[in-house]
């Protein structure tokens, strides 16, 4: 797929900007992979910006096909998971907890 | 016995009350039909023989006592991988979930479950139920029973091709932006969405909460009315399920079959058509419509302008609820962990684990929906896809003023060649133009098979749209058009598949 040059509106995306969003979304990617994503997302990008604009301040937004409020279940007790269940598909597990690597980075 | 038009969910529950076959022998056939055929069609994920052989034996115990658990019961189904079974692999097509064995079931596979029917195994997809075509599954692509070179369609085109090729006579799918309809209308297959909240999202791994919705994939519009019964309904464990009871499909199946439609108002939506559309998809379109008017429906063209904004609306909406819903792949509590060399933190291993665990499509959309939600391009891009959401919806309130179902071509094309349009995203979406709309309102829809494309013989659908919680008039509507099809053709569209060999 050739390069897209950026357009005017701004509706595109350069490959520092595809690392950053990457790198907020938790993923490592490589070079090839920056290289091959990032004119893809470019491409996206500029044919969903055409939504710019479409609906006045006035149009109130949908987030639900179905609006539902307050839905509640009656507070009794159900039974859940037993430890052994929910440590089943863990990576890692000691003393019925889940194990992990260390949570602070080296500079913190 | 497992080939052959006769043999459907409807014909099998009859010949098990009868007594004239068992479940043992109806599942065993059709994992004999999965062993020759799957590994040309790859349809399945994994096959559970020993378990399905067990329920249908259970099933059989039950009949033998009088005491059948529902009409389907003792009738085997393939379930879509994106669905926790308790017990069985659940991978969603990714590496990420390699592995995986959920300890609990999906409010859907529990009602599965509770009415008797065998699992046969968990049916290949895209990528958490990212693509049209299921080339992105991270377990390689499932092939066309039509023509093996080509797309099942997607997301659930491993459901869709297990019964194109009676591996399965039903199966259970998802659909988020076309997941169900589209691979039925590439596979010659029936498959209905129903009205968003009205089959329980619990324990279905969300793509786009809003969005989602499971329902059935078959090869006749009765069998899909049979199927939603049993998996329908309220349930306390989905909050967005939807309070009310289900509408009565089998009975708008039976009435629809009759062939009559006099007095239904049917709209065909301008903007689902006529450019991007097939030739031979129009034709066979066209048709079916022509059909439904001489069986007494009366036909109106009905305008819905927000339409062309649909296909962005949702490449906002869906990114931005997925990179979301996709945070929970953390290599903490269960799936892929990779440990990157020296003394990584939790973070460093959650990165290697996001990179090596998703697969490129995965990678596109989370990037895609952390942008659309990132500060300073909220407002112009989700916040607007929002606003644009209730315009759609408006359109379709209009429309269904006019009309008491809408009709369009579910998918634009016919199924095209693996790989043709793998790295090319813009036109892999563009195979979703038309169902997009229904997901992003909630109401249901159906698509039924029109015919064979001229050009290239492979099969073409017809979708039937219908406003929300009135899932019954797709029932009516697609089986009266079934009807007036089969008298057509004197058989069945999948009688005429010959891309496997020795089938059907």
């Amino acid at each position: 797929m050739p390069d897209t040059p950026p357009t005017a509106g701004g509706a595109s995306i350069s490959r520092e900007q595809v690392a950053h969003l990457a790198d907020l979304a938790r993923i490592d990617l490589s070079d090839a992979e920056l290289d091959h994503l990032a004119p893809q997302l470019s491409v996206i990008l500029e044919s969903i910006a055409s939504i710019q604009g479409v609906a006045g301040d006035d149009i109130p937004p949908t987030s639900h096909p179905v609006p539902l409020t307050n839905v509640f279940r009656d507070d009794v007790v159900v039974p859940g998971l037993t430890p052994e269940e929910a440590l089943s598909g863990a990576p890692e597990a000691e003393q019925q907890r889940f194990s992990v690597p260390r949570i602070l980075g080296e500079e913190q | 016995m497992t080939g052959g038009s006769q043999t459907t969910a409807a014909w099998l529950a009859d010949e098990l009350e009868a007594g004239r076959t068992t479940s043992v022998e109806v599942t065993q056939r059709h994992l004999d039909r999965i062993a020759d055929v799957d590994g040309q069609v790859h349809a399945f994920l994994h096959v559970d023989a020993e378990g399905a052989l067990e329920q249908a034996a259970a099933s059989d115990a039950r009949r033998a006592d009088g005491a059948p658990r529902s009409a389907l019961d003792g009738v085997p189904i393939a379930v879509k991988d994106v669905l926790a079974t308790r017990g069985l692999p659940t991978t969603c097509g990714s590496k990420i979930l390699e592995g995986w064995i959920p300890p609990y079931d999906a409010t859907v596979v529990r009602r599965l479950r509770e009415a008797g029917l065998p699992i046969l195994g968990k049916t290949n997809m895209d990528e958490f139920a990212m693509g049209s075509s299921t080339e992105h599954s991270a377990y390689g692509p499932t092939r066309n029973p039509w023509d093996l070179d080509r797309i099942p369609g997607g997301s659930g085109g491993g459901s869709a091709a297990a019964v194109a090729a009676y591996e399965a006579p039903l199966a259970i799918g998802t659909d988020t932006g076309g997941s169900i309809r589209q691979p039925g209308a590439v596979t010659g297959t029936v498959g209905v969405k129903p009205t968003y909240g009205g089959v329980s999202r619990y324990g279905l791994v969300a793509l786009a909460n809003s969005l989602d919705q499971a329902g059935p994939v078959t090869r006749t519009v009765l069998d899909a009315a049979l199927l939603h019964e049993v998996v329908g309904g309220h349930d306390p464990l989905d909050s967005t399920s939807i309070d009310q009871p289900v509408p009565a499909l089998v009975d708008a199946v039976r009435q629809g079959a009759t062939g009559d439609l006099s007095g239904v108002r049917i709209g065909v939506v301008t903007e689902l058509g006529g450019e991007g559309y097939q030739a031979g998809v129009l034709t066979r379109f066209q048709e079916s419509v022509d059909l439904m008017v001489k069986a007494g429906a009366e036909v109106v063209e009905v305008s819905c302008p927000s339409f062309v904004h649909a296909l962005a609306t949702y490449y906002l909406i869906l990114p931005a609820e997925a990179s979301s819903n996709l945070a929970k792949f953390d290599a903490m509590r269960y799936g892929l962990r990779v440990v990157p060399e020296g003394s990584p933190s939790a973070e460093d291993v959650m990165r290697a684990t996001r990179d090596a665990g998703f697969g490129d499509e995965v990678k596109r959309r989370i990037i895609l929906g952390t942008y659309a939600l990132s500060s300073g391009y909220y407002d112009a891009y989700y916040g607007q896809a929002q606003k644009v959401r209730t315009l759609i919806t408006r359109d379709f309130e209009a429309a269904f003023g006019q009309a008491d179902v809408l009709v369009s071509p579910t998918a634009p094309t016919t199924a095209f060649k693996l790989g043709e349009k793998l790295d090319d995203p813009l036109a892999m979406y563009l195979n979703d133009l038309a169902t997009i709309p229904a997901n992003l309102s909630g109401v249901p829809g159906i698509s039924v098979p029109s015919g064979l494309a001229d050009e290239d013989g492979l099969p073409t659908g017809i979708q039937i749209l219908a406003p929300t919680m009135a899932d019954d008039r797709v029932y009516r509507v697609g089986a009266a058009l079934e009807a007036l099809l089969l008298d057509k053709w004197g058989a069945p569209l999948l009688d005429r598949a010959t891309g496997l060999e020795g089938a059907p």
